[in-house]
């Protein structure tokens, strides 16, 4: 998996601690968050923010949103509980969803003596039986299970640790650094709150701490007299992936403290298969909609460090759908820009030449 | 759909409120105007479908004032400047070289002060400096900027001296400062183009929406509308017999400005291109094209009246701002609406499939 090459270096598979030059590269750690078992408690919410010293965020009103009364991941938050409520309707959509992607070629849920004969198409539950008939998975009966009339979504969000990080190719200070155990973090001591990694991150992760001035994107809330002063203003924070517990061979807090195991932390490699594993076992009782999130290392970003166990489309948990470091069209966009200097340049020469007449 | 006895104690949903999350959002609208060539052959690509998690952006807006749209339009005028004064100092137009150069300096000066009091920590501005990363435009900037201002600032000084009739303080250092003025116009130049073009590069390799769907073309806009803005800086405060060459650079730069724009929108995602129609920067950007052509047709018919000449000036320094503001406005409109990163991407996710491209989506079903 290791590829020195500087043509994976903006995107494609990579190592990224070892292309980042670390003299002695630890094996990659990442998350695996598998939605379908989290209760929605917000333990990691709460060990994260105790651990990290991380402030309030905003002024603990209510949103109307479900359970969900933190929003959105940012400077003060780096673990973000999404609560979603799903009618039938929308739950049969998930459903179908989960089987498209099935049919796109995904021969591992598929039994080997099916693998000759389907071609595309063929293999996916197409018609959308619901009763009876075993399908193409092989011997399984995968009859889903009686459909709900109701569902509620949970998935505890996070940085993704993106093997090409947008926050980290775009910081100019250098305070964004790929860690020994290939995940990202900020320096805040290097940090000079220019910004840039906020736009730079695909997946609005990142975000600069409120200065105490009007800034957008800073959440500080109002009323904040009876908390202590908040530490670290003005610079761009998100999840370290505890990377002071990593050095100490500690669990992440959030992971440490989540009761069901939904958040699960270790070396990548392993919890890749780990995921790919627990989605075959939904798939096989008739869980079409199981998914996985990032953990294809051909996709926009390289595959993530945190995977995800979804159980709809990634947008119905706000994340985004085809992220693309924005660093892989950094090439093509200097080359346009240079095309652009040199017309500036040569419309600068033609208005001297021609006005000498 | 009552399924829990303790639904009867919820309260009841705030009229009027949609629940955005629970149902599929209407399909897609092709957007009037919007290009719809290629659609046809696109005929396995269902309707991008648009869902969100309560409405609430996908990615964030970066936390930048208008003092950054001020230093794209800042950095534009000095960038254009530069050049304006290396073709005077070669062809011998001393009022507009003079000109030139103080504009150069002074807009150079005033867009690193906005840039510095927008950091977060405005106090460690030089950690940009302390390092030179080719991957960051931000860093690539500032180095430009520095490379620029160095020579800039040399043709500067030299002017200021001989407009107080050699009062300066400078000492021995007079002589040197004339030495290296010739080649310090021409290292400012050197830099000029590329402190016009860099800032389209520092919004587009963003994840920004709007900015990164332009990111093949915001290159020709940004350098047209320095071109302009640098002439009518020169059309105003030069005598006219001076700024012929600005006035023909201002025509190109018009020319360039509104063209690059429009083959920019036509090539984006007609999704991702609308806030660059809609709203505040919508209205920006419509008056910033009535102003650049209404400057360029003056430079051209007006250019020979010193009054006309001025006022045209003013014209394309006004186009170009708005330009910079339009643009900077509907990217910060584009990152706080899910939309707008959601729909391209369904899009380009589902036209990749249906061209048989299945292993690159994030999303997997192992
Ligand atoms: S998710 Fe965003 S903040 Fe996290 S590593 Fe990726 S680009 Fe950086
Ligand atoms: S805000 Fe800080 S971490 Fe983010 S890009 Fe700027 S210097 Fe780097």
């Amino acid at each position: 998996m290791v590829n020195l090459s500087l043509g994976h270096q903006f995107s494609g598979p990579t190592d990224p601690a070892a292309d980042a030059h670390w003299p002695d590269v630890r094996e990659r750690k990442g998350f695996f968050t598998d939605t379908s078992i989290c209760i929605g408690c917000k333990a990691c919410e709460v060990a994260c923010k105790e651990w990290n010293h991380n402030p309030r965020d905003g002024d603990l009103e209510l949103t109307a949103m479900s359970y969900d009364n933190t929003v959105s991941l940012g400077a003060s938050t780096w673990r973000h509980v999404a609560f979603v409520e799903q009618d039938k309707e929308r739950i049969e959509v998930a459903r179908e969803s989960g089987r498209r992607l099935v049919s796109l070629g995904m021969p591992s849920v598929r039994r080997p003596q099916d693998d000759a004969p389907p071609g595309p198409g063929a293999s996916a539950d197409a018609t959308g039986t619901t009763d009876g008939a075993p399908t193409a998975y092989g011997n399984v009966d995968t009859t889903p299970p009686d459909t709900p009339e109701f569902r509620w979504l949970m998935a505890s969000d996070v940085c993704k640790h993106c093997t090409h990080a947008g926050c980290l190719d775009v910081c100019p200070t250098g305070a964004l650094m790929r860690t020994e155990f290939g995940t990202v973090v900020v320096q805040d001591d290097v940090c000079n709150g220019c910004g840039t990694c906020v736009a730079g991150c695909p997946f609005g992760v990142v975000e600069r701490r409120s200065d105490g001035t009007a800034a957008p994107t800073t959440r500080e809330g109002e009323r904040k007299g009876e908390q202590p002063d908040v530490p670290k203003r003005g610079v761009a924070q998100k999840c370290t992936l505890c990377y002071d517990r990593l050095l100490d061979d500690e669990t992440p807090a959030c992971a440490k403290t989540c009761p069901t195991t939904s958040i699960k932390f270790g070396d990548h490699d392993d919890l890749v298969t780990d995921a790919r594993e627990r989605v075959a076992q939904l798939h096989a009782q008739g869980m079409t909609e199981a998914r996985l999130y990032g953990a294809n290392e051909l996709d926009g970003v390289g595959g993530t460090g945190a995977l995800f166990l979804l159980l709809d489309e990634p947008e119905v948990y706000g994340l985004p759908p085809d992220p693309r470091v924005c660093t892989a069209d950094l090439p093509e966009m200097a080359k346009r820009a240079a095309i652009a200097t040199g017309g500036m340049l040569a419309a600068a020469a033609l208005a001297f030449l021609g006005g000498r007449r | 759909m009552t399924t829990s006895e303790f639904d009867a104690t919820r309260p009841p949903e705030p009229p009027g409120r949609r629940r955005r999350f629970g149902k599929l959002a209407r399909p897609r609208k092709r957007t009037p105007g919007g290009r719809t060539d290629g659609s046809a052959e696109m005929l396995m690509v269902p309707e991008a479908q648009f869902t969100s998690y309560y409405g609430k952006p996908v990615v964030k807006a970066p936390p930048w004032g208008h003092e950054v749209a001020a230093y794209l339009f800042l950095g534009g005028v000095a960038g254009g400047s530069g050049l304006l004064a290396l073709g005077a100092q070669l062809t011998g137009r001393e009022l507009l070289r003079r000109n030139a150069r103080l504009g150069a300096i002074a807009a150079v000066s005033l867009g690193g002060v906005a840039l510095v009091r927008d950091l977060g920590r405005p106090e460690r501005f030089y950690n940009m400096l302390r390092t030179f990363k080719l991957t960051s435009p931000m860093s690539v900037g500032s180095w430009i900027l520095t490379a620029y201002s160095g020579g800039a600032g040399i043709t500067a000084v030299n002017e200021v001296d001989r407009l107080v009739g050699e009062r300066l303080p400078l000492g021995p250092l007079r002589p040197v400062l004339r030495a290296v003025e010739g080649p310090a116009g021409w290292e400012a130049a050197l830099f000029a183009g590329p402190l016009a073009a860099y800032t389209a590069v520092l919004l587009s390799d963003t994840a920004n929406p709007t900015w990164n769907a332009a990111h093949k073309d915001l290159p020709f806009v940004f350098v047209s509308s320095a071109s302009l803005a640098a002439s009518g800086l020169a059309m105003v405060t030069t005598p006219v017999r001076e700024t012929g060459p600005a006035r023909a650079l201002a025509v190109m730069g018009v020319a360039g400005d509104v063209a690059a724009m429009k083959y920019m929108e036509g090539r984006m995602d007609p999704v991702a291109a609308e806030p660059l129609h809609h709203g505040h920067p919508g209205e920006l950007l419509k008056w910033a094209e009535r102003l650049a052509i209404a400057g360029g047709v003056g430079a051209v018919v007006l250019g020979r009246s010193r009054v006309g000449s001025a006022l045209s000036g003013l014209a394309l320094l006004g186009a170009s701002a708005l330009t910079r503001f339009g643009v900077f406005e509907a990217g910060i409109e584009s990152a706080k609406d899910p939309r707008y990163t959601i729909e391209p991407q369904r899009r380009r996710l589902a036209e990749r499939q249906a061209a048989g491209v299945t292993d690159d989506s994030i999303t997997t079903a192992r």
